[in-house]
Parts: C-alpha cells; sequence; structure tokens
C-alpha cells in the first residue's frame, strides 16, 4: 500500500476532534512551511543545484537543523540520481515521506508509559520559559479527565511566583499541590510528595522543577539529585521524564536534549507554543540524532490545549493542501 | 557562552587559509561557505546569513593583502567589521525623557524572560540612583503579578497592580498616573506574553502604547531563539515601533544568533544582555566585544574589566615579576587562585578567553569547581618550606601531603607535575613579554590580546 493511503487511512480512523483541533493548531506552522515548500515545487521545473540550495533554506528556516538538513538534502540527491528524477513534484512524495520516517518512532514509544502497579510518576525538566508549569496543568487537567487521582509537586522553589502559579493551575484543574516554602530544597519537595502519593495511594503524581539552563554544572546536579531521590522512593520512577521545549528555539534544543537527556534520564519531549507560526521543525534533528520521542505538543493556553503527538498528523498537517501530494504518491513508492 | 560554536568554527576556517600568500576568489568561496554553515548553525536567519554572505564576499574578493599581514586577517578584519555592524556598531543606552517619569514597556513571547528582566533593569536603575515604579500588566498568566511582587520586595521597589480583573490598558494608565504624582523617575510597565499573530493581544498592548506612550519599548528575546526571531521582531516592530532589544539567557550556552537576526530586521538597537539567574546580572550589550568574542578573539575587554574591578593592583603587578622571573612558588599559586576566585566562576571565565571555546568542548575538559577545591586542599598542605621550594618535596612527604589533604598520591604526584609544567611555560611567556617596564600584569595581558585602541591588535592565532 502506498505511503500516503496508509497515512490517510491513518488518520481517518482517528476521531475527527481531536486531528481537526490538530490540524487548527498547526495552520500557521502549516501556511508558513508547506506554503513555501509547495510554492517551490510547482515553480521550478527542473531539479538543479538551486532547487536544493532553496528548498535547504527552507527547511533551514523551519529551525530543522543543519546537519540534519544536510542529510536530508543528500539523501534526497541520492534518490534523485537512483531513481533519474527530473520532476521536483516527483521529488516531494519521498520529502515528506523521509520526514514522517524521522518522526515516526515505535509505537509503544508514542504513548505515555505507566506504572501497572502503583504510582506512575512524571518528572518534568527543560529551560527558563519553556511553558513546563503550564504543560504540567495541562496534563493533569488530561489523567484528570479520564478519572485518575493526581497529585502535583512544586519542585520550582526558586523562580519567584512559581509554586503559586502551580497552586492556580491545581484550583483550575481541581487536583492537590505539594509544596514547601519558596528557597527550600526541591528533592525535599520530591520526597514529601511521593510520601503522600504513596499515602494517598494516587495514580499519576507530576512533578513540576525550576527551569534551568543545561550548561549550569550545579543546577545540572541538582537536577540529577531530584531523579535519584525519586528513584530511590520508587525504583522504577520515574516512568517519564519530559523535557519541554520551545517551538520558537533553535538549535540550542539539541543541545538541551543532550545534556538534559544525561542528567536526568530525559524519555520524551512536549513542544509548547506550536500555536505560533514557529514550525518546531528541531524536533525532526532531535528525534534524528538523538531519538527521542515526541509525546506532546502545546497548541494555545486553554487547559485542553495539550494533544498526545503524532507523526503523521503532524507531517500531514504540515504538508496538507501541498498541490498534487497524493496523486504522485504511488509512483516513486514503487519504481 | 554565546557564540561558542561560531567561533570554534570561524577559527577552523581561517585556520585552513592560514598561510596562504593571497586571498583567491576560491579562497573567499570557501571561507564564505563555511562562515554561512557556521552562522546558519548560530541560529542567525537564513536571510540575514544571505546578505551578510553577500556583503562579505564582495569585499574581500580581490583584497590587496598587506605584507605584515596574513589573508586570513584581512578575511577576519573584514568578517568582523561586518558583523559588528550588523549588530548596532555601538552600545546604546537606556532612552530617558525630557519630563520624568521615563516610561518603559515591556513586550515579548510568553517565557521571553520579560518580568525578570523588569526587576533586574529596576534594579540597575536602581544602582544608578533612579526610583523606577514596577507595573504589573501581566493578567493572564497565572501568579505573574506575584512573581513581580516578589522581585518587587526584593529589591525594594514599589510594585503597582490593581489585580487580574482590570484591563492592562488601564493599570498602565494609573501606574504612570502614580508615578507622577508621587515622583518616580522610571516607570517599567511588564506585559503577558503574547504572540505576534495574535490580534486581540496585540491590539491591547497596541492600546496600552496609544495610553502612556513609552519613551521606549523593549523588546524581551530568548537568546536560543531559532529561525523564528526574524518573525516576531518584524512583526512587533510593525505593529509597537520598537526602540530596544533585549537578549535574555545569553548565560545559556547557545549561540545566540538571534541577536543578529532582530537587529537586522529591526534595525533596534540592543541595549541589555541578561547573563544569569541573579537579579543583578543584567549587562549593557556590547556589538564590539560580542563580534570579537564570534571571531574567537575572546571577551578579553570584559575580562579585563572583570579583572581590573576584583584583583589587587599591587598584588598583581608583584605577581606579574614573578611569573617573568618564572620564580612562581605554591604560595603565589594559592595567591593567585584565591585573585581569580573573586572574578567568578571559573567557566564564565575561561569563556572570555580567546580559544578557550575549543579547549571547553572537548569532553574531556571539564571544568570541576570541586576539583579546584581539591588542588587547594594539597596545596595548602604543604609546609612553608615545601611550598618555597617544591623540588624538595620527596616520596614521604609526598604521602604525608595526600593524606593531609585527604587526596591520593597520584593526585600529589599530578598537581606537582602541572605546577613544574606550568613554571616552564611562565618562562616561555616571560621570553615573549620582553623586557617591558613592569605596567601591571592585567595591562600587559591588555597589550598581548589587542586593546581597546588596537595598536598592539595581534591575532591569538
Amino acid at each position: 500500500m502506498s505511503f500516503f493511503k496508509r497515512l490517510k487511512e491513518s488518520i481517518a480512523s482517528k476521531t475527527e476532534a481531536v486531528t481537526s483541533k490538530f490540524r487548527e493548531g498547526l495552520t500557521k506552522t502549516r501556511d508558513a512551511l508547506v506554503g513555501k515548500v509547495g510554492e517551490l515545487f510547482s515553480r521550478r521545473k527542473k531539479i538543479d543545484e538551486e532547487f536544493f540550495e532553496e528548498l535547504e533554506e527552507i527547511l533551514i528556516g523551519a529551525d530543522v537543523g543543519v546537519n540534519t538538513v544536510m542529510e536530508l538534502i543528500d539523501e534526497l540527491r541520492a534518490e534523485v540520481k537512483k531513481r533519474k528524477i527530473e520532476e521536483p513534484a516527483e521529488l516531494q512524495p519521498i520529502l515528506s515521506e523521509k520526514l514522517v520516517e524521522m518522526l515516526r518512532g515505535s509505537d509503544d514509544e508514542v504513548g505515555m508509559k505507566e506504572n501497572p502497579n502503583g504510582i506512575t510518576v512524571i518528572l518534568f525538566v527543560g529551560v527558563n520559559g519553556v511553558g513546563k508549569t503550564t504543560t504540567i496543568g495541562k496534563l493533569a487537567w488530561r489523567y484528570k479527565q479520564q478519572g485518575k487521582n493526581v497529585l502535583l509537586a512544586a519542585g520550582d522553589t526558586f523562580r519567584a511566583g512559581a509554586i503559586e502559579q502551580l497552586e492556580v493551575w491545581g484550583q483550575r484543574v481541581g487536583v492537590d499541590v505539594i509544596k514547601q516554602e519558596s528557597g527550600s530544597d526541591p528533592a525535599a519537595v520530591m520526597f514529601d510528595a511521593v510520601q503522600e502519593a504513596k499515602r494517598r495511594n494516587v495514580d499519576v503524581l507530576i512533578c513540576d522543577t525550576a527551569g534551568r539552563l543545561q550548561n549550569k554544572h550545579n543546577l545540572m546536579e541538582e537536577l540529577a539529585k531530584i531523579h535519584r531521590v525519586i528513584q530511590r522512593e520508587i525504583p522504577s520512577a520515574p516512568h517519564e521524564t519530559l523535557l519541554v521545549l520551545d517551538a520558537t528555539t533553535g538549535q540550542n534544543a539539541l543541545q538541551q536534549a543532550k545534556l538534559f537527556g544525561e542528567k536526568s534520564g530525559v524519555t520524551g519531549l512536549v513542544l509548547t507554543k506550536l500555536d505560533g507560526t514557529a514550525k518546531g521543525g528541531i524536533v525532526i534533528a532531535i528525534r534524528n540524532e538523538l531519538s527521542l520521542p515526541v509525546k506532546f505538543v502545546g497548541l494555545g493556553e486553554q487547559m485542553d490545549d495539550l494533544q498526545q503527538f503524532d507523526a503523521d498528523q503532524f507531517v500531514h498537517a504540515l504538508f496538507a493542501g501541498m498541490a498534487g501530494t497524493e496523486e504522485q504518491a504511488d509512483e516513486p513508492e514503487n519504481t | 557562552m554565546a557564540f561558542e560554536g561560531l567561533t570554534t568554527r570561524l577559527q577552523n576556517v581561517f585556520g585552513k587559509l592560514k598561510g596562504r600568500g593571497k586571498v583567491s576568489e576560491d579562497d573567499v568561496n570557501e571561507a564564505m561557505r563555511e562562515v554561512r554553515l557556521a552562522l546558519l548553525e548560530a541560529d542567525v536567519n537564513f536571510k540575514v546569513v544571505k546578505d551578510f554572505i553577500a556583503k562579505v564576499k564582495e569585499q574581500a574578493t580581490g583584497i590587496e593583502v598587506q605584507k605584515s599581514f596574513t589573508p586570513a586577517m584581512v578575511i577576519i578584519d573584514i568578517v568582523n567589521k561586518e558583523l559588528t555592524e550588523l549588530m548596532g556598531g555601538t552600545q546604546e543606552k537606556l532612552a530617558k525623557a525630557n519630563k520624568p517619569p521615563t516610561v518603559i514597556l515591556m513586550a515579548g513571547l510568553q517565557g521571553a524572560g520579560k518580568t525578570t528582566l523588569t526587576g533586574k533593569l529596576a534594579k540597575l536603575l536602581q544602582s544608578q540612583n533612579h526610583k523606577p515604579l514596577l507595573v504589573a500588566g501581566d493578567i493572564y498568566r497565572p501568579a505573574a503579578i506575584k512573581q513581580l511582587q516578589v522581585l518587587g520586595e526584593q529589591i525594594g521597589a514599589q510594585v503597582f497592580t490593581l489585580g487580574d480583573k482590570i484591563s492592562p490598558v488601564e493599570i498602565a494608565k494609573q501606574g504612570v498616573q502614580l508615578a507622577k504624582d508621587q515622583g518616580n523617575d522610571y516607570v517599567l510597565i511588564d506585559t503577558a506574553g503574547r504572540l505576534q499573530i495574535d490580534e486581540e493581544l496585540m491590539q491591547e498592548i497596541k492600546d496600552i502604547h496609544a495610553a502612556v506612550k513609552p519613551d521606549e519599548v523593549l523588546l524581551v528575546v530568548d537568546a536560543m531563539t531559532g529561525q523564528e526571531a526574524v518573525n516576531v521582531a518584524k512583526s512587533f516592530h510593525e505593529q509597537l515601533a520598537l526602540t530596544g532589544v533585549v537578549l535574555t539567557k545569553l548565560d545559556g550556552d547557545t549561540r545566540g544568533g538571534a541577536a543578529l537576526s532582530v537587529k537586522a530586521v529591526t534595525g533596534c538597537p540592543i541595549k541589555f544582555a541578561s547573563t544569569g539567574e541573579k537579579i543583578d546580572q543584567l549587562e549593557p550589550f556590547h556589538p564590539d566585544r560580542m563580534a570579537s568574542r564570534i571571531l574567537g578573539m575572546g571577551d578579553m575587554l570584559s575580562l579585563i574589566e572583570k579583572a581590573q574591578t576584583n584583583m589587587d593592583a599591587e598584588k598583581a603587578a608583584e605577581m606579574e615579576r614573578k611569573m617573568r622571573n618564572a620564580d612562581f612558588t605554591f604560595d603565589d599559586f594559592l595567591e593567585q587562585m584565591e585573585q581569580v576566585r573573586r572574578m567568578g566562576p571559573l567557566d564564565q571565565l575561561l569563556d572570555m578567553l580567546p580559544g578557550m571555546n575549543k579547549v571547553k568542548n572537548n569532553p574531556n575538559f571539564k571544568i570541576d569547581e570541586k576539583q579546584i577545591a581539591r588542588t587547594e586542599a594539597i596545596a595548602k598542605s604543604m609546609t612553608k618550606a615545601e611550598k618555597k621550594k617544591p623540588d624538595i618535596i620527596n616520596y614521604s612527604r609526598r604521602k604525608r601531603i595526600a593524606a593531609g589533604s585527604g587526596t591520593t598520591l597520584a593526585d600529589v604526584n599530578r598537581l606537582l607535575r602541572q605546577f613544574e609544567d606550568m613554571k616552564k611555560m611562565m618562562k616561555q611567556f616571560s621570553g615573549m613579554m620582553g623586557p617591558k617596564g613592569p605596567k601591571g600584569g592585567m595591562k600587559a595581558l591588555k597589550g598581548m590580546f589587542g586593546g581597546k585602541g588596537g595598536k598592539n591588535m595581534k591575532f591569538p592565532f
């Protein structure tokens, strides 16, 4: 079966509501990227150096990452040679296919890992101002909707007003927040939170941490300690450590994923602020170079604006409406 | 620190060019290809890169290389000048209203660091004997007002708020009025983060702008921003007529190409750089220094300034004499460590040194403050005689030192060996410095790496 047919079917099988929400949130991203790619593919009549250069610029412009783009372009060049492709239109489905390939992991990576016999602990990490606390609020709401018992841990004891911010989210969603004084040891907060979670026998414990730049040695050690404390109290925890990335972030996101991964064993990404015109293309590079899957995307400021990430949908949303995408998809696949 | 990778990259490029006789077109093309990649990797917007490359290429091709220069130096000079110019030439100060209060409006995306910056800027103004009033205009993000209040409390500045039920336009208006009434000379208006495509919120900030007529509209930009920086800056500039830009989170390891992009599309000067989580870590942005840093010349001027404020001039002169004569002892070593410590965290200092970025990127090279403490412990465990004359340290003395400092024999041996190497290096250095009169250590350093006047300009590669 052709790639695009599969894609179409997999999307059709999903609830229309989720898909449309996803699509809506990504409209800006799509307009910005696809408009350009589509225009390039229809305007150019020949595949030549200039064509590749322009394609390179469009992808770099989407923050896909220089190395990944170079790799991608090289692969496309090779395909062009191998299949003797002359028309840009023939190359287009190959490009989208490669992008989906890069983004899609195995199925078990997409969902959230859960603890079958006890508390599921989810730890949030990331640099300053990416939206960790907001994402936690949204995720708590999500679990609450599923009828789960949720507890939050206010581990950002550093930034002014951070504990209060989480408390406001707790009230909105209707879940309790375990906290200590501002300025106290975040690892101690985590210890308390885990004990309390055990006592109440909750389903999910979500831990907030202070934003920190990945090159700050001491702060990263603090994070490693938080991780250790949680692990000591519940040996299988944290079941997920999610690195929150701002979609507007450029190449530095790779560095973030690497260093946070070393210190806190990141298991997945959350891409926030995708409702802007930012393309968040860096997740492709991260997936490609570090094989970290994207679990959720933040598409707005409302409680229900956190959506499960789906590579098919992501690329489909990016490339939907591109002229002639589906008709031509079959040919290169079969040759 | 900022622009690290760009530095390394450019050094590699110009390393390749080094030693060739003339700048041929091929040389320029090769260099420009690398410069382009480096800039793209540094998140400079691709359009900005394109223009930049075109400009430099035009100037560099066919340029005459004077005898005393290498082609690399010539190209670096051009790239340097262009970069500096692109980033704004000289440093720009904060606007000041003819009739106080000076009203400053913050704008930017969510999470850029507006609220923190508002606190830092207030602190900076206070240190210049101004009396700023902070206005809490972010009524949307939970606890944003609280955050500003806590910051205000920390620095002892008044925060004006009407809660989160009143429109920010009204809050801003009343805030400015209050400042007039009680004689505050600066009003800093914090606003909610907003996407540049959110029409409703953009209208709101335009209304605030119209209501208070700010003297300064600062766009707060996260230094880690990628290609998107151009769209954000352009849109905010079109709708708000920005007067300046502030880069935040520059203490990260981002290359910070966003700085170039934002400057190029808005034409607004970058007025401040935010370089840490502490409330006093806000520095004026120096485009010329940043350009030197990009080019691998390190941020020597900042380092020298830091050294001057923290080092005892007399001690430095004495140290320099000792270094030159290579009669450097463990006492001096401890003394020097103490002095350096006072200048701040070591990795931050290293960032400012030319060539050090390369060393730092080496995974085997990690600055471990604990290791430094251990080294200090070893040196402190020596007797007076041993410190003065390390040659007398034999096996049994080593064993005692290791036990005394809680380290191993191997650690002690390593330090002794390093110390010897250091002394050797100093001998070489002193040869290089020549028989100049005692000028004070830092001045000599300044001469070595090229001071502000550029008289002694030498490229460290």
